[in-house]
Parts: C-alpha cells; sequence; structure tokens
C-alpha cells in the first residue's frame, strides 16, 4: 500500500476513491465468504474444548477410520496424477501431432464435467450392472464401493492438476536441452533423471501440493462410488457430511477443521512454490532473451 | 573420420528440405555449409548427425552406414544454435554429463573436463552456472561439453549465430586455431560468408535443397560455378545481354565468350565483382560504358563508388583503392567510363 500512495497519479489510473472502493469491496466479500465461515469452522470444533476435539477424531472408530481412508487414498490418486500429468504434457509440449488441441482440451474435461457425473459414469463402467461389471464379478475383483473406485475417482477428478501446471513450463524451457542430453548419449531414462525433472521440479511440486489438495477435498464422485459405507467407505468429506446429517456439529467440524487446516497449509506451500515456479518460467524466458537478444 | 552423404533426400510436409544431395568430407577437415536461410543446410547437419532422418539416401562415418544409428551411439559432439546448456547444472557438470551418462569412471571424467576446459579457456569457471557466463564463454562451455567424450566428428549449427561481431570474430580465429590443433573432421553451419571462408578449409554453398559449388574458399571467390553462388557472394553488378558466334554482348560493351560458338544468340548474364570495374577519366580502347558518378562513399579500406550508366539504364559499384580515388579525384556528377577488368558470363539455361 506505501508505495501505491506514494506513487504520482498516472494519467491512465483510476482515481483513488474508485481503487479504494474496490479494494474495499473484494476485502469486505472475502472476510465474509471466506474469512469468517472458516474461523468459524475452528470456532465449532473447539466449541467443547480441546479434549472433546481430540474424541472426536481419535475415539470416534468411524471418523479415525476416514482419516485414516483419505490419507490412504489421497497419495495413490496424486501419485497417479503424477504419473499421467507428466506423460501428458510432455506428449503436449514435446510433440507435434495430429488431435494434439483436442488432447489439450480434453486434459480439463475433468475440472468442466461435474463430479458426480463422473461418479456416475464410474459406475456406468464398473458397477454391477455397468460395462466392465459381470467381468469383474467374474474375476472377484470389487472396484466400485471399494478403496479401487475412490482411487479411480479422486484420481480422475485431479487429473488435469498437475498437466496443467507443467505444460507451460516444459512449452517456455522447450526441449533444446533434452536434444543436447541426447546428442551427449543419454538414453530417454537418464534425460528425464538428469535434464528434465531438475528443470521442471517446483513446478511439478506445486502440482502435487495441489492436486493433494484437491484430492483429500473431493467430494462429488466419491460420493457416488462409495456407497456411504460407514467405517470402509467414507473419506473425510464424507464422514463430515454424515456427521452433519446426523446433528453432530462438533464431530462434523472437528473433521472439518483438518480439512481447512490441510488447506491453508496448502496455501502456504503454494505460493512459496508459485513463486519458485514463476522464477523457473523467468529464468527460461531470460535464457532465451540472453542468447537471441545478442544476435 | 570422414563423413560420406549419398543421395540425400527429406521432405518437411510439402517443402523439398533436400534434394539428392551428395556430400564427402575428407578426415580432419573443417568444413562449412553456407547458404541462405531454407536452402537446407541446417538439414544437411542434422542428418549427419542422427538428430533428424533422412527420408532416403545414407550416411557413412569412414565407410560404417549409420543411416539409422540414433544419435547418441554415433558418438558426434553437436553444438546447438543457442548453446542448450544444461541451465540448472555448473560448467563442470555441463561438460561432464556426456560422460557421466557413458559411464567413465569418476576420476577419469574430472581429468579429461579439466583438460578440455583448458583447451577452452574457462579454467576457474567450474562451478558456474551457465546464467552467470557472457555469450562467448556459453559458446565455449557447450563446445567443450561436445568434444569431452572424443566424438568422431565435430558438428556446429551457426555457432557465432548469437554473439556480437566482436566476440564472434575472435571466436572465429579461436575455432580455426582449435582445429587445427585436435584436428577432428568437423562441419559448420553459417549463413554468413565472411565466417565460412575465413574459417572452413572447405565451403560447400547451397540452395533450396541442392548443393551449388564445394570447393576451397579461394576457388568458390576466383571461379563462382553458378549465377547463385556469384550473386550469393555479393557486391556484384548484373548485366544482361547476348551471347553468340563467341561474343557476349552487354549492351555497349562487347566480350570475347569462346565458350559459345554458334550463331543463335542466347540470353545470358554477366557478374562484375565491384572490384573488378575500374572507373577511366576519358574512353580508350577497352569495352567501356559511359556512366555519370551518383554518389561517393569514402569508406575504409576501399572507395565505393556508385555510377548509374545511362544508356544501358544500370546503376553499378565500384570499389577503388584511396589512391586511384584521389588521382582520378571523382566528385558526384562526374561523367566517366566504367571498364571491366573481369567478367563471369553465365549462358542462361534453357532446359526448362
Amino acid at each position: 500500500m506505501a508505495d501505491v500512495a506514494m506513487s504520482p497519479l498516472r494519467a491512465h489510473e483510476d482515481p483513488p476513491w474508485v481503487r479504494r472502493t474496490l479494494i474495499g469491496a473484494a476485502v469486505v466479500v472475502m472476510v465474509a465468504l471466506v474469512g469468517v465461515p472458516l474461523l468459524n469452522v475452528f470456532v465449532e470444533a473447539f466449541a467443547a474444548g480441546p479434549a472433546a476435539y481430540w474424541n472426536n477424531l481419535v475415539h470416534d472408530p468411524d471418523t479415525f477410520q476416514s482419516i485414516l481412508l483419505t490419507l490412504s487414498v489421497a497419495p495413490v490418486a496424486v501419485f497417479l496424477n503424477l504419473v499421467f500429468g507428466l506423460a501428458a504434457a510432455w506428449a503436449i509440449a514435446r510433440f507435434r501431432f495430429p488431435g494434439r488441441a483436442a488432447l489439450t482440451a480434453l486434459i480439463d474435461l475433468p475440472f468442466t464435467v461435474s463430479p458426480v457425473v463422473v461418479g456416475l459414469f464410474l459406475l456406468l463402467l464398473f458397477g454391477r450392472q455397468g460395462f466392465f461389471g459381470p467381468w469383474l464379478q467374474a474375476h472377484g475383483i470389487k472396484i466400485v464401493f471399494a478403496y479401487p473406485g475412490l482411487v479411480i475417482a479422486t484420481a480422475f477428478v485431479t487429473f488435469p492438476v498437475v498437466a496443467r501446471e507443467l505444460i507451460p513450463v516444459m512449452e517456455a524451457l522447450g526441449a533444446d536441452e533434452e536434444v543436447a542430453a541426447v546428442s551427449l548419449g543419454a538414453r530417454g531414462w537418464q534425460v528425464l533423471r538428469l535434464i528434465t525433472l531438475p528443470n521442471i521440479k517446483w513446478a511439478l511440486l506445486y502440482g502435487v501440493i495441489l492436486s493433494n489438495a484437491r484430492a483429500m477435498g473431493e467430494f462429488g464422485a466419491v460420493f457416488v462410488v462409495s456407497g456411504h459405507i460407514a467405517g470402509q467407505t467414507d473419506t473425510m468429506p464424507l464422514r463430515i457430511e454424515k456427521l452433519f446429517q446426523e446433528y453432530n456439529l462438533p464431530g462434523a467440524f472437528a473433521v472439518a477443521s483438518l480439512l481447512s487446516l490441510l488447506a491453508l497449509v496448502t496455501l502456504l506451500v503454494k505460493t512459496s512454490l508459485e513463486w519458485r515456479t514463476r522464477r523457473e518460467l523467468r529464468e527460461a524466458e531470460q535464457a532465451r532473451l540472453d542468447v537471441g537478444g545478442t544476435a | 573420420m570422414s563423413i560420406t552423404v549419398k543421395q540425400v533426400t527429406k521432405r518437411f510436409g510439402k517443402f523439398l528440405a533436400l534434394d539428392h544431395v551428395d556430400l564427402e568430407v575428407p578426415s580432419g577437415e573443417l568444413l562449412a555449409l553456407l547458404g541462405p536461410s531454407g536452402s537446407g543446410k541446417t538439414t544437411l547437419l542434422r542428418i549427419i548427425s542422427g538428430l533428424e532422418a533422412a527420408d532416403s539416401g545414407t550416411v557413412l562415418y569412414h565407410n560404417e552406414n549409420v543411416t539409422d544409428a540414433a544419435v547418441r551411439d554415433r558418438n558426434v559432439g553437436f553444438v546447438f544454435q543457442h548453446y542448450a546448456l544444461f541451465r540448472h547444472m555448473s560448467v563442470f557438470d555441463n561438460v561432464a554429463f556426456g560422460l557421466r551418462v557413458r559411464k567413465w569412471p569418476t576420476a577419469r571424467i574430472t581429468e579429461r573436463v579439466r583438460e578440455l576446459l583448458r583447451l577452452v579457456q574457462l579454467e576457474g569457471l567450474e562451478r558456474s552456472r551457465p546464467s552467470q557466463l557472457s555469450g562467448g564463454q556459453r559458446q565455449r562451455v557447450a563446445l567443450a561439453r561436445a568434444l569431452a567424450a572424443d566424438p568422431k566428428v565435430l558438428l556446429l549449427d551457426e555457432p557465432f549465430g548469437a554473439l556480437d561481431a566482436k566476440v564472434r570474430q575472435e571466436l572465429r580465429q579461436w575455432l580455426r586455431r582449435l582445429h587445427d590443433e585436435i584436428h577432428v573432421t568437423s562441419v559448420f553451419v553459417t549463413h554468413d560468408q565472411e565466417e565460412a571462408f575465413e574459417v572452413a578449409d572447405r565451403v560447400v554453398i547451397m540452395n533450396r535443397g541442392q548443393i551449388e559449388q564445394t570447393g576451397t574458399p579461394q576457388e568458390i571467390f576466383e571461379r563462382p560455378a553458378t549465377p547463385f553462388v556469384m550473386d550469393f557472394l555479393g557486391n556484384v553488378n548484373v548485366f544482361h545481354g547476348s551471347v553468340a558466334r563467341g561474343r557476349a554482348r552487354l549492351g555497349s560493351l562487347e566480350l570475347a565468350y569462346p565458350e559459345y560458338q554458334q550463331d543463335a544468340a542466347k540470353a545470358a548474364t554477366a557478374f562484375v565483382r565491384s572490384h573488378d570495374l575500374e572507373i577511366l577519366r576519358h574512353k580508350s580502347a577497352r569495352p567501356s560504358l559511359k556512366a555519370e558518378v551518383v554518389h561517393i562513399n569514402p569508406a575504409r579500406p576501399v572507395v565505393k563508388v556508385r555510377v548509374h550508366a545511362q544508356e544501358f539504364g544500370v546503376w553499378l559499384n565500384v570499389d577503388m583503392s584511396w589512391e586511384r580515388y584521389h588521382e582520378l579525384s571523382l566528385r558526384a556528377g562526374d561523367v566517366v567510363f566504367v571498364a571491366p577488368r573481369e567478367v563471369r558470363v553465365f549462358v542462361q539455361d534453357y532446359a526448362i
């Protein structure tokens, strides 16, 4: 704010009252819609004191089970996401092929489709009456209403996150260093491990953190494929909903506070990583300018 | 290690980048591929390296067919136009990269990298990052990195293109000396004829996917094989006329042209270098054109004079020494006679 006030008003800048009104409106909306509810989550969670809070989280077996489930679903989904995201970003940033634009658009599909529809879609594929249903049943494989279904639903919904982070960075970096590595005798894996990954590490980590947050908080798709079996297929968001329906507000808010805490930590890490990712991008562009500019 | 390219053709969609190209690079030679952009010189270099695959034709390294070998198995050193240094690695790690992926023992890597950094005069910069180096230093790191694993051939894509004029000049001479020291068969691509002529043992001039002429700088400069080469070398004046019965007729200029003795006149183009034109105060027995001095540019080391031959409708560029300039005491507006010392006549091909 200080340097905004000190800088002289330029012709293209809005008058101070316009700026103050807009900034004020933004602050009011953020406090009312985000700040107060977030604070309220913690207030409600601790309403009966820390002991009750702890009790609600750890000594309610179904709640505790839901925390464990989320902690075991999210990492697997994120890992799948990491592999697919890296592969998709590589394909889009490094190759020119027919259908590339369509693939780029398709990557965003999980973000544009309602998660509930994703869930239904998975039911249609893997459910008892689904496309693969009879085959899966014949082989005793359970996907829907079980752990694999939760992982697939979560991975599907969060799929664009890693790819979206990587594509612009990889495009800005270009393939020059990778081609150089190949010309020096490196094999595919060596190129990935020694050249590509070190160059995109911050963007990759950023994508992983973000997709982890999305994975832990996923509700819609998981809601459809989980079957809400308490103590078995209820993840944290599903558990919150169930506790809320049972009027167990302290219990619901206790679990909600955990997810909120996760969100805050993610936000913090994300901000610091965003800063590094931007530097990665800037260095990539600077390197090109250095080389091109003196020609 | 010699390089042989036989009948190599490459298309990018409808664009014919290389059209049945043959090229022979003897072992230990430093060869320049010279041509305008789009002439196919970089594509040829990339096919020699294995970074690009030819549609047809073969590439041999010392009689060994490497056409289908991957670039990583050819053991070539490639210097990229924009260097492509590994930005997250130090200078040392950049140079060591090719040795590490080839699993050299650590002690030998250290020894080899130090040797190379000495060769490219970058001792003491082992720990620097590429972003901390100047353009010329980056270029030399790229060269050291390419030379690290003792490549059979060294290929350079516009190696000095991204540097400013002064650094470029220094690096050119330095590359020439380096090549005299290590003698690895080298091919470099450039669009700068001065660079090609100064550095290379032999120059290959390319145009539209084909080789126009191959020869030593002197051969090419003295005996350009085609109108394209003549024109590309620049500083030439172009005359249009015809040939018949052993004579070339270019407006009021008439010259002997014994190569064509037939009666039927054929269209011809003649090229005269600006330093092969002489300005005379008075008409003499030599064939000459009457012209008016339009502009004088007293540059160094030669004075550049532009004249207009009205009756012939052409503007000509004439280079002359300062002595001659003072002798003539030329001024704009003077009427003079321009006589060619040497003319190269190309009879147009009617094969179309």
